[in-house]
C-alpha cells in the first residue's frame, strides 16, 4: 500500500501544481479552466485524477506528417500538464478503428478495449453511433466546450446530418476546396457548369479520385447540390423517387464532362493524396482537398510548387468538423477526455491554425473567445496560400448519408465496366 | 498411440493448436459472415444476400479477368525467366560478353528486389513509367518536347500490363534465386557435360534434361508466387487498373467502406477469391502435369539440336530489362528519399533534402525494435516447426500431414482482412489482445506457410541414402539429423528462413489488427504514410523496410560459403 500511494502521490501533486501555475508559466498562456458550475467542475477534477498516469491510444489516419507531428505535440502538452500521454495508432483508413472495436464487441470484450479515441466523421461516426459503439454522451462535460457554438442546428451538432448528441468533439475544420497551379490555370472555373467548358478547352487536365474514395464521393456531392434543382432535398434521406429526380442533370453533367477527364474517365487517382501528387508531376492541372490550408501546407512541406493556389466555387463548397470520440468499451476513458479537451483549448485550437504547424481551421465560435484570446489568433502568421475564411465563401450543409452511399452505388453501375 | 510415435502426436498437436485451430477459428468468422451471419452487426439469420449483392456488383466480370490474366500471365512469365536465368548461370560461353561477367554477382544484384517491399517496388516502378515518370523526365523535354506530361496510361492500364509487369520484377528474383539453390541438389554440371558429349545443345539439354528435375523442387514456391499475384492488393493499388480494380483490391475497398453492413458481402467476396486461388492453384497443377506428359515424347524423340533462336532471343533481352527495372525502381526511390521537390521534366531531383533521414532517427527506433523482434521470433519458430514436422514425417511417413498440409496454406489463400477479423475475435476470447506475443503468433500463421512451401522441395530431394549410410555405420539419430540433413541442407534452410523474415517484417494488417496498434512497427508507419502517397516518405521508409530482409538474405547466402570454406 505505502508503495501504491507514495508512487501516485508525487504526480498527483505534480499534476495540480502544473494545472495551478500552467496560466502563470506556460509560453503559451494557458489557463486553469474555471466552470460556473461547480458541481461540473468537481466531476471534472476526478476526471483529470482518474486521467493522472494514463495512455490515450488515439487511433487516426497516419497518411499526414504534419498531422503526425501535431499529434505528438498534443501528447507531449497533456503529459506536461495533466500526466496524460498520447500514443497515435496510425491507421491507413478510419475503418480499420472501427473494425478493431466491432470485432471487440463481437468477443464480448466491453470493458477494456484497445482503442481510446478516434479521428471520426461523418458515415464511420453515424455507424459507429447505430451500433451502439460509442461513450457519452460526455461533450458536455469538457470544460472548453464553452468555447463551442453547440446549438441544435450549429456545425458543431451536426456531423453528416446526423445529430453529434454529445458523442463526440470537434477538433477541427474541414472545407473542401480545388487546388491549381496558378502558373498554368490562371482562370480557375468557379461553377460546375464552366467546369465543363474548361474541361473541354484542357481535355485530361482534370479527374477526381476513385468514388469509393470520400473524396471522390464528395466531389460528386459538391456537383450534385450546385446543379439539383432543389438542394433542400438532400437534407432528407434519399427515397427512389427523390433520388432520380435530384441527380438527373448530375448524371446528363457527368456524361458530358466524363470524356474530357484524364485518361477519357476511365481510370482514377486511388485518393487525393495521390491526385494532388499527380498535380505536382504536372498530369493534371485541378487537385481537390478537404483543407483550406492544403495548397499552403503542400508548399511548406514541398508536395506542391510554390505557385499552388487554393480556389472555391463561387456559390461555396461542402464543408465538415473532424471530431474525436470515445469507443463505448476504451480502457482510458479519462484520459481521452483529458485530451479532447485540450483539443478545444483556445491555445492549442491557434497552434493548429498556424499554417507553420498544421494551418487547419479552429472549430471554436470566435463571438465566446476573449480579447487576449482571439488576438493569439490574429497574430498567426499568414501565406499567400492560404485563404481566409472569407475567400471560402459559404459552406454548404452534407447532404444525408444516405445519398453518398445512392451516389456511389449508381455511379459504379454507370461507370464501372 | 504406441509410444514409438509420441513425437509424431506431439507434433501435430503442436500444428493444431498452434496453426490449424487459428487459422479455422479465422476462416470461420469469414464463411459465416458470407452466408449472413454477423452478431456484431445483429446480424443473426443465414442468407444468401451477400452472395447477390456480390455479384450485382458492377464490373465484376471485368474485376475477375483482370486478378486472373493478370496473375497467370505473371506467374508464367515470371518462371520462364528464371528458368532461362538459372540456365544462364549454368551456361559456359567462350564468348567474354558484360552481362557473362556478371554471372559470379547474380545472386548479390537480385537480393536487393527480392528484400525490398512489393509496394515500395510498384511506387519506385509507378514513378519509373508514369508519363510524368523519371523514363520520360530524362529525355523531355530536349527529345520529346513535352513540356507537360501526355495523357498515356503507361501505368494503371485497362488490361493490367502495367501490374503484370511489376508482378514478373518482383517475383522474379525470389523464383530466381529459390530455382539456383534447389539446383544445388542435382549434379547440373555433370548431367549438362554428359549430355553435351551426347551431341544435345546447351539448350535442349536444360529443358530436357535440368527443368524435369528443377520443377518439383520449386513447384510450391511457383503456387506461392501465384497465389500472392492473385491476391495482392498493394501492387493493385499502384500498379492496376482501378475502375473497376481487381477482385483483391475491390474486396478491400468494401471492408474499408464507411457502410459497415458491406462487411457482408465483402466476406463473401473473400470467399470467392478463396476459391477462385484454390482452382487457380489446380487448374496449374493440371496444365504442368499435361505439359510434362506431352513433353515426354519430345524428350524420348532423341532430337537435340533445337536451338529455339526466337524464343531464346526473347527471353535474352527480357530477363536484364526485368531486372534492370527492379533496380531503376528501386534507386529511384533512393534519390526521392533524399529530394526536397523533384518538378517535371527536371532529369534530377530540384532541390535535395537529408531532413526525412534525420526525422528518422528520433521517430522510429522502437518501431524497427519490435519489427526485429517479432521477426525474428516469428521466422526461427516457423522454421523450427518446419523442421520439425518434416524430420518426423521423414522418420514415421504418415498420410495426414498432407491433408493438414492444406488447412496451413489457407492463410495464403484468402484475403488477410478476411481471415484477420476473425482471428482477432479468437484471440479476444481467449483475451489475448494486442500483446507482442500475440502479434508474434499471428505472423507465424503467414510465415510458416513460406518457410514451409521454400524449404520441402530441397528437404525431400535429399538423397536418403546418406541417413541410411550414417545410420549402418552406427550414428545415433541426432548425428545424422544434425551432421547430415542439416548441413547439408543449410543453404535451402536459411533462405526459408530469410524469406520468413522477410515475410515478417511486410505485415501490415496482423500487426496493425492482432496487435490492437500497441505494437508498433516499421511496416505500420510505411503504410500509414504511403497512404499519403509521399514518394519522399516512401523512398526512406521502403529502403528501412528492405534493409533487414536484405541483412538476412545476405546472411542466408553468405553463411554457406564461408562455411564451405572453412571445410
Amino acid at each position: 500500500m505505502t508503495l501504491d500511494v507514495n508512487s501516485i502521490l508525487p504526480k498527483r501533486l505534480g499534476v495540480m501544481l502544473a494545472l495551478l501555475t500552467a496560466g502563470l508559466l506556460s509560453p503559451l498562456g494557458y489557463s486553469a479552466t474555471a466552470s460556473t458550475d461547480t458541481s461540473n467542475a468537481s466531476q471534472w477534477q476526478q476526471t483529470l485524477e482518474q486521467a493522472v498516469g494514463e495512455t490515450v491510444y488515439w487511433h487516426a489516419w497516419g497518411g499526414d506528417v504534419r498531422t503526425n507531428d501535431f499529434i505528438i505535440w498534443v501528447g507531449e502538452q497533456t503529459e506536461a500538464l495533466y500526466d496524460v500521454k498520447v500514443k497515435h495508432v496510425k491507421l491507413s483508413s478510419t475503418a480499420e478503428a472501427v473494425t478493431q472495436v466491432i470485432a471487440e464487441k463481437a468477443a464480448g470484450e466491453n470493458t477494456n478495449g484497445a482503442v481510446d479515441m478516434i479521428w471520426i466523421n461523418g458515415p464511420n461516426f453515424l455507424a459507429m453511433k447505430q451500433q451502439e459503439l460509442l461513450h457519452g454522451p460526455f461533450v458536455s462535460q469538457l470544460p472548453n466546450s464553452k468555447y463551442l457554438d453547440l446549438s441544435s442546428n450549429s456545425a458543431a451538432s451536426v456531423d453528416f446530418t446526423e445529430a453529434v448528441a454529445g458523442l463526440e468533439v470537434p477538433w477541427r475544420l474541414a472545407r473542401f476546396v480545388f487546388i491549381v497551379d496558378s502558373k498554368r490555370v490562371q482562370q480557375a472555373p468557379l461553377s460546375m457548369a464552366q467546369m465543363l467548358t474548361w474541361a473541354q478547352v484542357n481535355p485530361g487536365r482534370l479527374t477526381h479520385p476513385v468514388i469509393s474514395n470520400f473524396m471522390g464521393s464528395t466531389f460528386l456531392k459538391q456537383a450534385l447540390i450546385e446543379l439539383t434543382p432543389d438542394p433542400s432535398v438532400l437534407q432528407q434521406p434519399a427515397t427512389e423517387q427523390s433520388f432520380a429526380l435530384a441527380t438527373a442533370p448530375l448524371w446528363r453533367w457527368y456524361d458530358a464532362i466524363k470524356p474530357h477527364l484524364w485518361r477519357a474517365g476511365k481510370s482514377f487517382p486511388e485518393n487525393e493524396a495521390i491526385q494532388q501528387q499527380m498535380l505536382s508531376d504536372g498530369e493534371i492541372d485541378i487537385a481537390m482537398a478537404f483543407d483550406p490550408a492544403a495548397a499552403a501546407a503542400g508548399i511548406a512541406s514541398g508536395l506542391l510548387p510554390t505557385s499552388a493556389r487554393v480556389f472555391v466555387p463561387s456559390r461555396g463548397t461542402l464543408g465538415n468538423i473532424s471530431f474525436v470520440a470515445i469507443p463505448y468499451n476504451a480502457s482510458h476513458t479519462a484520459g481521452a477526455k483529458v485530451v479532447a479537451n485540450f483539443l478545444l483549448q483556445p491555445e492549442t485550437q491557434a497552434q493548429m491554425q498556424n499554417i507553420d504547424v498544421l494551418g487547419s481551421f479552429s472549430v471554436l465560435d470566435s463571438n465566446k473567445l476573449d480579447a487576449q484570446q482571439a488576438q493569439v489568433f490574429a497574430n498567426l502568421p499568414s501565406s499567400e496560400a492560404l485563404p481566409t475564411l472569407v475567400d471560402l465563401g459559404p459552406t454548404l450543409l452534407e447532404p444525408h448519408a444516405s445519398w453518398t452511399t445512392q451516389l456511389k452505388q449508381h455511379w459504379s453501375q454507370r461507370y464501372s465496366q | 498411440m504406441s509410444f514409438k510415435s509420441w513425437p509424431k502426436w506431439l507434433m501435430l498437436t503442436a500444428l493444431a493448436v498452434g496453426i490449424l485451430v487459428p487459422v479455422l477459428v479465422g476462416l470461420g468468422e469469414t464463411i459465416w459472415a458470407a452466408f449472413g451471419i454477423l452478431p456484431a452487426l445483429g446480424r443473426h439469420t443465414f442468407s444468401f444476400n451477400a452472395w447477390q449483392q456480390l455479384l450485382e456488383l458492377p464490373g465484376l466480370i471485368t474485376s475477375l479477368r483482370l486478378t486472373l490474366v493478370s496473375g497467370f500471365a505473371a506467374t508464367t512469365i515470371a518462371l520462364t525467366l528464371a528458368l532461362f536465368g538459372s540456365a544462364w548461370v549454368y551456361h559456359s560461353s567462350g564468348k567474354k560478353s558484360f552481362l557473362s561477367q556478371l554471372k559470379p554477382f547474380v545472386q548479390a544484384i537480385l537480393v536487393p528486389i527480392l528484400a525490398a517491399p512489393h509496394a515500395a517496388i510498384a511506387i519506385g516502378l509507378a514513378f519509373l513509367l508514369a508519363p510524368s515518370g523519371w523514363l520520360a523526365r530524362l529525355f523531355s523535354p530536349w527529345l520529346t518536347t513535352w513540356e507537360l506530361p501526355p495523357n498515356l496510361a503507361t501505368v494503371q492500364d485497362l488490361w493490367g500490363l502495367s501490374l503484370t509487369l511489376g508482378l514478373i520484377i518482383k517475383e522474379l528474383p525470389f523464383l530466381w534465386l529459390i530455382s539456383l539453390v534447389a539446383l544445388k541438389q542435382i549434379d547440373v554440371s555433370r548431367q549438362l557435360t554428359l549430355a553435351q558429349s551426347m551431341g544435345y545443345s546447351h539448350t535442349t539439354a536444360w529443358c530436357k534434361i535440368i527443368v524435369p528435375q528443377l520443377y518439383p523442387l520449386i513447384r510450391l514456391p511457383v503456387f506461392v508466387v501465384l497465389v500472392y499475384a492473385l491476391s495482392t492488393v498493394d501492387m493493385a493499388q499502384m500498379l492496376g487498373p482501378n475502375n473497376p480494380p481487381t477482385l483483391a483490391l475491390a474486396t478491400m475497398r468494401w471492408y474499408n467502406d464507411t457502410n459497415v453492413q458491406l462487411l457482408l458481402p465483402a466476406s463473401a467476396a473473400s470467399v470467392l477469391l478463396g476459391i477462385l486461388i484454390a482452382a487457380s492453384v489446380i487448374l496449374w497443377e493440371v496444365a504442368v502435369r499435361t505439359a510434362m506428359l506431352t513433353s515426354k515424347v519430345m524428350i524420348r524423340s532423341g532430337n537435340r539440336t533445337g536451338k529455339y533462336p526466337f524464343f531464346t532471343g526473347v527471353l535474352t533481352t527480357a530477363l536484364p530489362i526485368t531486372v534492370m527495372l527492379g533496380l531503376l525502381s528501386l534507386l529511384v526511390l533512393a534519390l526521392w528519399s533524399i529530394t526536397w521537390r523533384w518538378s517535371f521534366p527536371d532529369a534530377f531531383p530540384t532541390n535535395w533534402s537529408y531532413r526525412y533521414w534525420l526525422q528518422l532517427m528520433t521517430h522510429v527506433p522502437l518501431a524497427v525494435q519490435h519489427s526485429i523482434i517479432v521477426a525474428l521470433m516469428s521466422s526461427g519458430l516457423a522454421l523450427t516447426l518446419s523442421v520439425a514436422w518434416l524430420e518426423v514425417q521423414d522418420r514415421l511417413g504418415g498420410h495426414l500431414y498432407k491433408l493438414t498440409l492444406w488447412f496451413i496454406y489457407l492463410p495464403l489463400l484468402v484475403p488477410q482482412i478476411a481471415f484477420l477479423y476473425g482471428l482477432k475475435v479468437g484471440f479476444l476470447r481467449l483475451g489475448l489482445n494486442g500483446s507482442m506475443t500475440t502479434v508474434i503468433w499471428a505472423h507465424l500463421l503467414f510465415v510458416f506457410p513460406y518457410t514451409m512451401l521454400s524449404l520441402v522441395g530441397s528437404w525431400r530431394s535429399l538423397d536418403k541414402r546418406y541417413v541410411q549410410v550414417a545410420t549402418s555405420l552406427g550414428r545415433s539419430w541426432w548425428s545424422c539429423f544434425w551432421r547430415i540433413k542439416i548441413s547439408l541442407l543449410l543453404r535451402p534452410l536459411l533462405l526459408a528462413w530469410a524469406i520468413g523474415m522477410a515475410v515478417s517484417i511486410s505485415q501490415y494488417l496482423p500487426t496493425l489488427m492482432i496487435g490492437a496498434g500497441r505494437v508498433e512497427s516499421l511496416t505500420i508507419e510505411a503504410v500509414s504514410l504511403a497512404s499519403g502517397a509521399d514518394r519522399r516518405l516512401v523512398g526512406v521508409y521502403g529502403l528501412l523496410q528492405a534493409l533487414v530482409p536484405l541483412l538476412a538474405y545476405s546472411f542466408a547466402l553468405l553463411l554457406p560459403r564461408l562455411v564451405a570454406l572453412k571445410k
